[in-house]
């Protein structure tokens, strides 16, 4: 990203500090970070009670919520792909793919659905409560973290 | 001002906090050409701290060039303060009655925040079981998945990924099962 060397363009002045634009760069990310959390809560994605609710079908809201995010990210990022436009720091907009195979998707998918469940919190709402202040949320951080450790211990014995 | 309040404490309903979601797709593609998803920051976490030798290769890579994944996950915590703290919604959420029925049936009751009192009672070990079981399983099955809610059902989707909706379907099948069988067995175990 920051590896492309400075060309020399007559009439370009030389870009700002790479130090200072990260820094700057990363602000942004925190601010992006800091709505969306508000967004979850104020959504209620990260209420337990609707997480329950959604698991048996026994209202619209949670469904409505997330087929109406996958709808306006569908839309917005074909929109911004087709438009030609740079990201912020000049590079073409690009989507990495996700790795073909199904073994992991169904069986890690499983895996997380289950935990899911049980607490009722996905990975985003489990930093979004310890903000607002549940604190029990430490644990089922500090065993994701773990459950992620052995993920990493077990990789190349696992199907995939 | 009171009214202002108000409205600053209430729920959203969802056709104003789905589409705010799903836009979050194409403003990181635009921030940086960033991959929305916030599990990985889990797999970044564990990078960080386990020391090099004891480091499975999954762990050997350039955490450093994901620090904004990091930043996004801090401002989630903040957000979180933000709309759970400062502007927390007195009231329980609306929930439908089947909804209502359900959870009361479980043994929990319905009452204002975002996590149920019963699941945040340090004193009964039976919650801390359940909430390291879940993590456990959260943490471990994200990355053998690949990626979570925010990375599959949404970024996947959007972008007409294949694996992301196997993903997707599978995680929704493993919810349905855990909420509707598993959980309800364990409360009556711990209770």
């Amino acid at each position: 990203m920051t590896s492309n060397p400075s060309p020399h363009i007559p009439g370009v002045h030389a870009e700002p500090s790479s130090s200072a634009r990260t820094a700057t760069g990363l602000l942004a990310y925190l601010l992006v970070g800091l709505s969306f959390g508000i967004v979850l809560v104020k959504s209620e994605a990260a209420s337990w009670y609707r997480i329950q609710e959604m698991f048996r079908f026994e209202s619209f809201h949670m469904f409505g919520l997330i087929g109406s995010a996958v709808l306006t990210g569908l839309v917005t990022t074909a929109m911004l792909r087709r438009s030609g436009v740079k990201s912020r720091d000049g590079q073409t907009i690009r989507v990495t793919d996700k790795e073909k195979g199904w073994r992991r998707y169904v069986f890690g998918g499983l895996t997380f659905g289950v935990g899911w469940g049980l607490a009722g919190v996905c990975p985003g709402p489990i930093f979004t409560l310890l903000g607002a202040g549940v604190w029990p949320m430490l644990v089922v951080l500090l065993f994701a973290l773990l459950g992620t450790w052995a993920y990493g211990a077990l990789q190349t014995r696992l199907p995939h | 001002m009171t009214e202002l309040l108000d409205f600053l404490r209430s729920p959203w309903p969802w056709y104003v906090g789905g589409p705010l979601i799903g836009l979050t797709v194409p403003l990181l593609l635009w921030l940086g050409n960033k991959p929305f998803g916030i599990s990985s920051n889990l797999r970044h976490a564990c990078a960080i701290l386990l020391p090099d030798r004891a480091k499975p290769g999954f762990f050997k890579y350039n955490w450093r060039a994901e620090k904004w994944n990091l930043m996004f996950a801090a401002g989630l915590v903040l957000g979180g303060f933000v709309a759970g703290v400062l502007l927390a919604n007195p009231e329980p959420a609306r929930l439908s009655a089947a909804g209502v029925r359900s959870i009361q049936e479980l043994g929990v009751q319905v009452r204002p925040g975002l996590v149920p009192a019963e699941l945040a009672d340090p004193g009964n070990p039976g919650v801390w079981l359940l909430l390291a079981v879940s993590g456990l399983l959260v943490g471990f099955g994200t990355r053998y998945g690949g990626g979570c809610t925010s990375g599959h059902a949404i970024t996947g989707l959007a972008t007409l990924q294949g694996p992301s909706l196997i993903a997707t379907v599978s995680f929704f099948a493993g919810g349905i099962l855990s909420a509707n069988l598993l959980l309800p067995l364990f409360l009556t175990v711990i209770r």
